[in-house]
């Protein structure tokens, strides 16, 4: 095996302080990391282990919402009274993805730095601009059945596989962290990014930046979010496509609606072209299909991931319609 | 004077006598048995399709500590032609397929050995490669047999005429792609050498034909070889066969005088351990007015590699459910730059009953007829090639099976239920598989106190095979089951065929039986019904009983019901229930066989809606090669389902007159379920699987 250091911080100070090492990476639940370092596509020198830190509480805000640690189990966050009632997309987004095991074991930051689970990503005989900047996308012309319609670029078509990313996006939720000049925050849509030149960034976080907590602002139409998944199988699947959505009708019109849709691209997409579309629009099915086709005019399918524009187009009139009906 | 008890075992369910073990964790599998001073091995792969090895650089390999050794053609022993030529590793420069083993690495650790895989350098003149199989490939040709000794081609009156003849008919192309078996424990291999002797632990379901390829290999009598598979992680036939993990490990252990384990990872699997070729297959067929079956044509494509010829027998099931005046069925076959593809649960049968299954549904729907009631009106009396069968209980599974469904009053019409976002539908189709019985041997011991040992070369990959062969003996020998130890899985206990093609309980079961009863005979007959203070032992032998039977057409039969959703709008489908209906002459344990057929439902049913192995023609390499991207039903996939069975008896089979079930309950599940897909949702789906993309 590939050696390499393992440290166990006890607090952030110490964890930022060991960031420092050529080669360091954070360790926290390690569902994803540890699989990458087996297969050779993470080769680190230092292993900072995160469980002795704090951040494992979901506390509620003065402010109204929700914060929540950074290192709670992804079970935790699922389960928690007040995550269910005033975020259920949340908890359902959660629920739908991996297995009980690793709930139990993944944490909520971790979900949120997870790499794309791409094949070539994976396969270190294969090129991939997101492992090996310069290399090439051997995805574009290759299995690409799971991979980006929107934003993607000629250099990566990857996509992020998180589902609670997806309902954290509709939910103007914001990220904290410590990073090299101190303490920070970063809104959840300026977190992740579109690929561009540059795949090899999964997120706009600083280099070595320690994440601490998630913050849910107050949200009322939240309080009746709606999260959908659709996969291969009926569980333990990443998504062929997904919507988390909130809507707020009043008088048959559509006053609000928040819609973002994962396995779509490189970042959980946030449909605000649809939802300006379907702001002052009646509340029915042609408006919803309406909205989700301006939004799914940017798409750019692959060879054979077409599916995904009706998928997604589908997807979103259902669950707009059984939100309203 | 010991008493005879009635037979009361057989027909009984029982629970494997290993469950314990099992689940606590006690049983050994290959490369659990610890030997001091075993070594660890690691394979390198070629990371190409096409091409030739010119060279190995094994120094960063050999510096990286606890590395022993890196053997690769260049320096690796000689092996002697056993058959398979796949089985000639590190003996050639030549790479036929992506995946090849090029060298071994073996060292002190296991983490050594992996590590010193990754930095052996092959250096190699790569060719373009081909690798994909279509309907037009100018290299398909047809084989005279294909798989199990099948002749390719059978022809029966004159179809073109009377297909042509034909009032309603179907002409359809259905297509399955490359599966993989993923058994639970990989392809391993613990091996040493003792004083010229060569022992083997090995995860396969033949220690017979592993300890006869070995003896061939390295030019050793057979009985100087021992191979022991007490037990095995399952194998779903992918275990049938020798892979290179036992020739690599012997080989390892030769070289370096020491015990050598190695274990496939997950990922190898793929490009070691064998798959199911993908199919193309059109299927015509033509009915009367009346939904008679006038003509049928079953034409097969598959692939193979350039190693080694195999076709997979995906027409003959169409030789045998149906059997209409004008027949015809074929086969053709490639050789790719692919890995060998191989036995994959119920070869032949399970793709083939999905092209032929779907097409009979179409058929009914072309000819506004019922499904079942189409099969049934169609029952055969026998094969295509004239044998009548021993015994066919297909319309009463049928029958029975519609009656269990609640099929009665079922609206035809597709994509007409509605419930919410669902539709639902209904599926039917045919099952069929070959009863085998293969010549084994077995032995049978009594001894003073009352016990008997019995022992057959039998594998047990899961099915309960130990667990059934005792079952078998307590009722030759007459006596209680817990008076008989049973032994299995060495092949120092003797020749005894394959647990595959559904033909290990028949099989080990007929020469069990014959041991047992000989040895009752001969403590009646020269001991005066007492076994003597030193035992009573004998040695039994099937090959001429079974040389001896009449000639028959001996199948199990069932049928196969589905009920699912689909929700048309994101492609999902949902199963809701299945059920199977079984003829498989006499069962003799209806807990394991239960299992059996359960499970052949469930990898049917994961076949039908999401199994699938990609390659990328670029490279020739499987890029799904992983549980997370290989899609096996989860437990929420499947729903309640139901395993029934037709009494049956079939005086032609055995002297326990069963069938085989291993196979049996995959065969039609598939096109059960995309027949109940179509009645949902109207979509026919003549490409597997069915994923969401696949109905948007």
């Amino acid at each position: 095996m590939r050696p390499f250091a393992y440290e166990r911080p006890g607090d952030a100070e110490g964890a930022l302080a060991t960031m420092v090492r050529p080669g360091a990476v954070y360790l926290a639940g390690g569902t994803n990391l540890v699989d990458l370092m087996k297969l050779g596509v993470s080769a680190p020198d230092v292993l900072v282990d995160l469980s002795h830190l704090p951040y494992r509480d979901i506390e509620a805000l003065p402010s109204g919402g929700l914060h929540v640690g950074a290192l709670v189990p992804n079970s935790d966050l699922a389960t928690h009274p007040a995550v269910r009632a005033a975020y259920p997309a949340l908890s359902q987004a959660v629920l739908a993805g991996a297995s009980g095991q690793l709930r139990n074991r993944a944490t909520v930051a971790g979900n949120l730095l997870q790499r794309t689970r791409c094949r070539y990503f994976q396969d270190v005989t294969k090129a991939c601009n997101k492992r090996n900047p310069g290399s090439g996308c051997d995805a574009r012309e290759g299995e690409h059945h799971d991979l980006a319609i929107l934003g993607a670029s000629p250099q990566c078509v990857a996509t992020n596989p998180s589902d609670l990313a997806v309902a954290l996006s509709i939910m103007d939720a914001s990220v904290q962290y410590i990073g090299p000049h101190g303490s920070a925050e970063i809104s959840v849509h300026d977190l992740f990014r579109r690929p561009g030149e540059r795949p090899d960034r999964d997120t706009n976080l600083p280099g070595g930046a320690l994440i601490t907590g998630v913050v849910l602002p107050e949200l009322p139409i939240a309080a009746t979010s709606v999260y959908r998944k659709v996969r291969d199988r009926a569980s333990f699947a990443f998504a062929a496509g997904s919507i988390a959505a909130a809507v707020d009708v009043r008088e048959g019109v559509v006053h609000d609606a928040r819609i973002a849709w994962g396995a779509v691209a490189h970042l959980p997409w946030r449909a605000w072209t649809a939802e300006r579309a379907l702001r002052g629009a009646p509340a029915t099915a042609d408006s919803f299909a309406r909205a989700a086709d301006e939004e799914l005019a940017g798409a750019r399918p692959l060879r054979d991931n077409g599916y995904k524009v009706p998928l997604l187009r589908n997807l979103t009139v259902e669950v707009l319609r059984e939100m309203t009906s | 004077m010991t008493t005879l008890r009635t037979p009361t075992n057989v027909g009984t369910a029982q629970p494997r006598l290993e469950a314990r073990e099992k689940v606590t964790g006690q049983a050994r599998y290959a490369v659990d048995h610890p030997l001091p001073g075993a070594l660890y091995a690691w394979p390198v792969q070629s990371a190409f399709a096409r091409g030739r090895v010119i060279d190995v650089d094994t120094t960063p390999a050999l510096a990286v500590d606890g590395v022993l050794a890196v053997l690769w053609h260049g320096n690796a022993p000689r092996l002697e032609p056993a058959g398979d030529p796949t089985l000639l590793v590190l003996q050639s420069p030549d790479v036929a397929f992506h995946g090849q083993v090029v060298a071994l690495v073996v060292a002190t650790t296991l983490e050594s050995a992996r590590e010193g895989a990754e930095a052996v350098v092959v250096r190699a003149e790569i060719q373009p490669a081909d690798t994909v199989l279509r309907a037009d490939h100018p290299g398909l040709y047809e084989p005279a047999t294909v798989n199990a000794g099948y002749v390719g081609r059978v022809e029966k009156g004159d179809f073109g005429a009377g297909f042509d003849a034909a009032e309603v008919r179907v002409d359809a192309t259905y297509r399955t792609p490359t599966e993989h078996h993923n058994p639970m424990e990989p392809h391993a291999t613990t091996a040493f050498w003792e004083r010229g002797r060569l022992v083997v632990f090995d995860a396969t379901q033949s220690s017979t034909t592993v300890r006869d390829t070995l003896a061939a290999l390295f030019e050793l009598p057979p009985q100087l070889v021992r191979v022991r598979n007490e037990h095995v992680g399952g194998g779903f036939g992918s275990k049938g066969m020798p892979r290179v993990n036992v020739v690599l490990a012997a080989m390892a252990a030769r070289f370096m005088g020491r015990p050598v384990k190695l274990a496939f990872s997950r990922r190898m699997l793929f490009s070691l351990a064998g798959y199911r070729t993908p199919t193309i297959q059109r299927v015509r067929l033509g009915a009367d007015r009346d939904g008679r079956l006038l003509a049928l044509a079953h034409e097969a494509i598959s692939q193979t590699s350039r190693l080694v010829e195999f076709t997979e027998q995906s027409a003959v099931v169409s030789r045998v459910l149906y059997n209409p005046p004008d027949h015809v069925s074929t086969h053709r076959v490639v050789a790719l730059d692919v890995p060998p593809p191989t036995w994959m649960r119920a070869p032949g049968d399970c793709p083939g009953s999905f092209a032929l299954e779907s097409a009979m549904d179409e058929l009914a729907t072309a000819g506004n007829w019922d499904p079942v009631r189409l099969r049934i009106d169609n029952d055969a009396a026998t094969e295509a090639g004239g044998l009548p069968f021993s015994s066919r209980h297909l319309v009463e599974c049928l029958r029975h099976g519609a009656d269990l469904f609640g099929w009665a009053g079922r609206d035809p019409r597709p994509a007409a239920r509605r419930e919410g976002r669902w539709l639902l539908g209904t599926g039917v189709a045919s099952a069929t598989f070959p009863a085998i019985t293969w010549p084994s041997t077995a032995t049978a011991r009594a001894t003073a106190d009352d016990h008997f040992e019995v022992a057959v070369n039998a594998a047990d990959i899961g099915t309960g095979a130990r667990t059934v062969v005792r079952q078998i003996a307590a009722d030759a020998l007459r006596c209680d089951a817990h008076c008989v130890e049973i032994a299995v899985g060495d092949s120092a206990i003797g020749t005894a065929p394959v647990a595959g093609g559904s033909m290990g309980t028949s099989s080990w079961g007929w020469a069990v039986t014959k041991a047992c009863r000989l040895l009752r005979e001969r403590i009646e007959r020269e001991h005066g019904g007492r076994v003597p203070p030193e035992g009573v032992a004998v040695s039994a032998d099937t090959t001429a009983d079974i040389a001896a039977r009449d000639e028959y057409a001996r199948h199990a039969f069932g049928a196969q019901f589905c009920a699912l959703r689909v929700d048309p709008s994101t492609g999902e489908v949902r199963l809701d229930r299945m059920l199977g209906v079984f003829a498989a002459g006499r069962i003799i344990n209806p807990t394991t066989a239960r299992s059996q057929l359960l499970g052949g439902m469930t990898m049917g049913a994961s076949m039908a809606l999401m199994e699938q192995t990609v390659l990328d023609p670029r490279s020739g390499d499987f890029v799904t090669s992983d549980l997370a991207s290989y899609h096996v039903a989860v437990n929420a996939d499947i729903p309640r389902i139901d395993v029934e069975f037709v009494p049956e008896e079939d005086p032609h089979l055995n002297p326990m007159g069963s069938k085989g079930i291993g196979e049996l309950g995959i065969v039609g599940a598939a096109a059960a379920v995309a027949n109940a897909v179509h009645h949902a949702s109207g979509i026919r789906v003549r490409s597997l699987p069915i994923t969401p993309s696949a109905l948007l």
